[in-house]
């Protein structure tokens, strides 16, 4: 496929833009995508500099009753920790620091969804220290899931282990609490 | 400093090195992005915070080894000359992202030039690994290794919903971008690359040239790496990435049978043809010497030619790019005396194999 800007070079950025529930292909190369500033000089993927375009993507109708309240205090949330405002955000694509990501929360969900594939919750590693007591919890979960499958399957001397496993670590849980620093 | 002095220092000791499935895959790389917990990101931060976290790793890892990578050396943006900054560009150790924000960056670079661990990049801390040839899983086990280690010493900036926060939501998550280099002539000669790219593309993988600019791969170097970071573990993502670049492998084998096997004949004179090239021309681009590199590259392992290592081809196109002639020839150069400068230096290193 040719790119759609130029014809002359073989099309290689393919992007998919909605803007308001409109759906636009588009088709070109990287020397125009950079020049229409689909993709930034450092030949970082399209994404970053697409996202800007994302974040403000709701203003209009798509919102209901008790989004819209949190658009009206779009314009005033700030971050307290760094200063940076939503406002600031949407057009940088960049948070300022950690907290942001507790100040913006509301409004975070549909663009990890859409940068994320539909993804909005981190599955992978937890750090030792920082992660405090999520990698019990995370272990607990995967004992719950476990457990459940036992009864159903009917096995209950192995569900028994289980439940023993359960309980103490239900105990490092809340007697292990603060115990690693 | 003869040209086999130059080149040893200039080629990172690990990419002397062949991996697995190095006829096709060139390296393979794990980047984490990582941030203090307490500190404004670097694109708001203050220069005073900047200079805390660019101090505290001075303090704390100048010297320091772990495992394999030994006496981590802090190379601080602030104090290269341009050019200096060029030629770890063009090796893939630092992003052009911190040559472009010096001021209070470094990178701490192990002694093999394995490890590079980015400081006040984007994020406060960019921790990069290479493997020579088709390595993912150990780049990834060892990257998180030395994860831990720093770790042990900084609070990461880290959510139990979110995962490690980074200033660009692209990263959030794992923080993770895997990659791997391959070198696909045999896919992008039969055009099949093309096809295969938007349903890559679709797995949430991303396929991009890495050398040279705009669309074209310089050189059939290509580049596969993941774009989703939020919602899959480390393990699925480079359990993904590396059934994609498995089958990319086996798709460029089986061209290359084919062509082999149809055009025997014409493959065999495109490799010498482009042999000749490198061997005899005075000026060369850096775009033809790319093709011709990867013509030769092809040729090598299809046993065309024997007596030239397979290294040839990640070793000159890192060589002939701009900030490593400069550095070479000891003076800034224009476009049209590096093109001449670059045929000299293929030619010199092509001499390099005859003499043995």
């Amino acid at each position: 496929m040719d790119c759609q800007r130029c014809h002359k070079r073989p099309a290689t950025v393919h992007l998919t833009q909605v803007i308001n529930g409109e759906k636009t292909e588009v088709h070109v190369c990287a020397y125009c995508a950079k020049e229409q500033g689909y993709m930034s000089d450092n030949q970082d993927f399209t994404l970053n500099d697409l996202l800007s375009g994302l974040f403000n993507y709701d203003k209009s109708s798509s919102y209901k009753g008790k989004q819209s309240k949190s658009h009206q205090s779009n314009k005033q949330l700030k971050c307290p920790a760094c200063g940076l405002t939503y406002q600031e955000f949407a057009q940088v694509g960049k948070f300022g620091c950690a907290d942001c990501y507790k100040t913006f929360d509301d409004r975070l969900n549909p663009i990890f969804r859409r940068v994320h594939s539909g993804n909005i919750k981190h599955d992978g590693k937890i750090p030792k220290r920082e992660g405090g007591n999520l990698h019990l919890k995370k272990q607990m979960n995967e004992y719950k899931t476990q457990l459940q499958n036992l009864i159903e399957q009917e096995e209950f001397e192995e569900a028994a282990k289980i439940r023993d496993q359960i309980r103490s670590l239900d105990e490092q849980i809340h007697h292990g609490q603060g115990g690693e620093e | 400093m003869s040209l086999q002095q130059f080149i040893n220092e200039a080629i990172s000791p690990w990419m002397k090195e062949e991996g697995p499935d190095s006829d096709i895959v060139m390296s393979s790389r794990i980047r984490l992005a990582r941030n203090f917990q307490n500190y404004p990101f670097p694109i708001i931060s203050s220069e005073e915070r900047m200079e805390e976290i660019l101090q505290f790793f001075k303090e704390e890892y100048a010297g320091k080894s772990f495992r394999d990578y030994h006496q981590f050396e802090v190379v601080e943006m602030d104090k290269l000359q341009s050019v200096e900054k060029r030629v770890l560009v063009e090796k893939h150790l630092i992003s052009p992202h911190l040559t472009e924000h010096s001021k209070h960056s470094a990178s701490l670079i192990s002694q093999n030039e394995q490890v590079s661990i980015m400081i006040n990049e984007e994020d406060h801390i960019r921790i990069q690994l290479y493997f020579p040839g088709f390595q993912l899983d150990r780049a990834l086990e060892q990257a998180s290794q030395l994860d831990d280690w720093l770790e042990e010493k900084v609070d990461y900036a880290f959510d139990e919903n979110r995962g490690y926060l980074t200033a660009c939501p692209t990263n959030v998550g794992t923080g993770m971008r895997a990659s791997v280099m391959m070198h696909l002539p045999a896919l992008a000669m039969t055009q099949q690359i093309t096809r295969m790219t938007p349903a890559i593309n679709q797995l949430g993988l991303v396929v991009r040239g890495i050398f040279g600019e705009g669309s074209e791969a310089l050189g059939n170097i290509f580049q596969i790496s993941n774009q989703i970071t939020l919602g899959k573990s480390e393990e699925d993502i480079v359990e993904d990435l590396h059934s994609i670049v498995k089958q990319l492998i086996d798709q460029e084998r089986k061209a290359r049978q084919a062509l082999m096997h149809r055009s025997g004949v014409q493959l065999e004179d495109r490799v010498f043809r482009s042999y000749g090239v490198l061997k005899h021309s005075r000026i060369i681009e850096s775009k033809e010497a790319a093709k011709c590199l990867s013509d030769l590259r092809l040729g090598i392992d299809l046993g065309f030619i024997d007596h030239i290592p397979k290294t040839i081809l990640n070793e000159l196109m890192v060589l002939t790019q701009p900030g490593f002639l400069q550095q070479y020839a000891k003076e800034s150069l224009s476009p049209s005396e590096r093109d001449v400068r670059r045929a000299s230096l293929i030619r010199e290193r092509l001499q390099l194999e005859n003499k043995e």
